[in-house]
């Protein structure tokens, strides 16, 4: 196990450029999906109170 | 041109990406799943050690942001030429994706350097070209976002993304052109791929997962800016 994150003596370069790319794409997954949702909401409300206007 | 016009029209496209997103996200997931398991398995190299692994991450990074640029400008086209709101919409949506992907290009690079070259950044022809890139990303984010006319905006950017674009072929020749000490060109050759099957495999898996992933976040991006543009055209017909 210690020779998987030892990585042959490169695990602090494999690791960080494993961790940097994992953090910066989940971020754009949660910023790309919290957008959408805020824009459905967004839209959803907008579209109910056109329906409640007489 | 029709595939354009007939896909083109929001209602359709937002039926047909929300019928591929699962399958295309999906795909992606599991690819990326099985690149990293590939990845980890594979020997270290007899030069680079296990920073190999390094360029499993690093490649597709690289390629995907150079192919989100090359989508941008040929969508800034046809938002030109055809003045499609949708081709808007999709230059405009891929921008902030290919950015996030030409940093994580040259952090993965400056962290495979620092071993293998002995430092974290040279200005040779392929990274300086790369850097300009991700410049030019944000340049044509900061262009969208100054102009308020949305149409104004539009053409701008998209004049700009063109003119960008022949940044393109100056990072992909720039190995070729210059003396550099970024490796030439390794994998499409004449002669075929200098690197082993064995590291060819996850590299190729790890590209296609990168390229699914960029597709998958680039839909919900235009998807999202399809019903931000409702939301406002409500809006505006409650405010006329």
């Amino acid at each position: 196990m210690s020779d998987f994150w030892n990585q042959g003596g490169y695990g602090f370069y494999v690791w960080w450029s494993y961790g940097i790319s994992a953090v910066a794409i989940a971020a754009l997954i949660g910023w790309a999906l919290a957008s959408w949702r805020n824009a459905q909401a967004r839209f959803n409300a907008l579209s109910s109170t056109d329906e409640e206007t007489p | 041109m029709n595939f354009l016009h007939e896909y083109g029209h929001p209602k359709r496209f937002m039926d047909l990406s929300g019928a591929l997103l699962p399958w295309i996200a999906t795909s992606a997931a599991v690819l990326l799943a099985l690149g990293l398991y590939l990845g980890f398995n594979t020997p270290p190299d007899y030069q680079q050690g296990d920073t190999v692994r390094i360029m499993f991450i690093h490649v597709p990074a690289a390629w995907v942001a150079m192919m989100a640029y090359g989508i941008m400008a040929v969508a800034s086209i046809f938002s030109l030429v055809n003045r499609h709101p949708l081709a808007d919409i999709a230059a405009r949506a891929a921008a902030p994706i290919g950015a996030t992907f030409t940093a994580l290009g040259l952090i993965t690079g400056s962290l495979w350097g620092r071993p293998m070259w002995g430092a974290w950044w040279v200005w040779d022809g392929r990274l300086t070209s790369f850097l300009l890139l991700l410049l030019i990303y944000l340049a044509y984010m900061a262009l969208n976002d100054a102009i308020e006319n949305e149409i104004r905006a539009a053409r701008a950017a998209a004049i700009f993304a063109i003119v960008g674009a022949v940044n393109l072929p100056i990072i992909e020749f720039s190995v070729q052109w210059w003396t550099t000490l970024h490796q030439g060109e390794s994998i499409l050759r004449k002669d075929g791929p200098a690197i082993a099957a064995v590291f060819l495999w996850p590299l190729f898996i790890m590209a296609v997962g990168y390229t699914l992933l960029f597709f998958s976040l680039w839909l919900v991006r235009i998807r999202t800016e399809i019903v931000n543009r409702r939301a406002r055209s409500v809006l505006g017909v409650r405010a006329s």
